[in-house]
């Protein structure tokens, strides 16, 4: 079951009602920057994404009275977004396969399968090559690997690349984004997979 | 249905993400925890797969650039306004 409205964000809505530049100011900084980073998975350039973003805000600002609290306002504000973003999206001939459903794409295995035992082996699918430690721990703390990250991220097919970006950068529940994508639970799920799958595989290049 | 049979490491790195999310059922829980118990190897990778995801975390950022805020509150203004 959804966690609706919390007393924080009715405050926040009562606010905006009343023409509150405060309570304005408090939602941007909650979520601008995350709606900025979405925005940026549905279209082409950074400047159409702040557009994507300053259309949402007016949408939210014109239908605020009508604001029911039936899901949570963040729910309801990334709903906005990611609708206006995608109608945006495919005006540029861009859109993103959202019901790219999980299982109709050959993905194949999450690590490659000659890192494992064959079935000739005395032990079929163990480790044959197996992960080794990422050293040191500073180097995963370094800007050059968040841009390995970020490169991983641009890679992926855009439906992985939005998961892993509400899910993982910006912190959204599964539920969160599922709600924002109108993906099912498993769909939700498979996505992740592979989207930190490909990053992990990234990193192990790049730190190995 | 194979139930107690051991998960092999090329099984248990498909079903990470499950494990993370909590969404595997008891049974499958045990199997993959009793296999991580005497593997290194899929520890490893666990490991990394729980660092992988703290190092996408730390690419937020809370900051919008100063013109899209300006622009935002312009926008407001002229709303709260009409």
């Amino acid at each position: 079951m959804e966690r609706l409205v919390s007393p924080e964000e009715m405050r926040l809505v009562d606010g905006l009602r009343a023409g509150s530049e405060a309570a304005f100011r408090d939602l941007m900084e909650m979520y601008g920057a995350s709606m900025l980073r979405v925005a940026q998975l549905y279209v082409r350039s950074r400047a159409v994404a702040e557009d994507v973003v300053a259309e949402t805000w007016l949408a939210v600002l014109k239908g605020i009275g009508r604001f029911e609290g039936r899901s949570s306002l963040k729910t309801w504000l990334f709903r906005i977004l990611t609708n206006t973003a995608k109608t945006r999206g495919e005006r540029e001939g861009r859109s993103v396969p959202f019901s790219a459903l999980a299982g109709d794409d050959d993905e194949g295995a999450s690590v490659d399968p000659d890192r494992f035992l064959g079935p000739e082996e005395r032990f079929p699918g163990h480790w044959s090559a197996p992960p080794s430690t990422w050293e040191p721990e500073d180097r995963l703390l370094a800007g050059e690997t968040l841009d390995v990250v970020q490169a991983a991220i641009d890679g992926l097919p855009p439906a992985q690349a939005l998961v892993i970006t509400m899910r993982d950068i910006e912190g959204f529940t599964s539920e969160e984004v599922r709600n924002a994508m109108d993906i099912s639970e498993t769909n939700q799920r498979v996505l992740l997979h592979r989207a930190r799958t490909k990053v992990r595989r990234a990193l192990e290049d790049y730190l190995s | 249905m194979r139930l107690d049979r051991e998960l092999t490491c090329a099984e248990l790195v498909e079903l990470v993400t499950d494990y993370l999310e909590r969404s595997l059922p008891v049974r499958d829980v045990e199997r993959f925890e009793e296999h991580l118990a005497f593997c290194d190897g899929c520890g490893m990778y666990l490991e990394q797969m729980r660092a992988t995801i703290a190092v996408t975390g730390r690419m937020r950022e809370r900051d919008l650039p100063p013109e899209l805020e300006e622009r935002l509150l312009d926008a407001f203004r002229g709303w709260s306004t009409a």
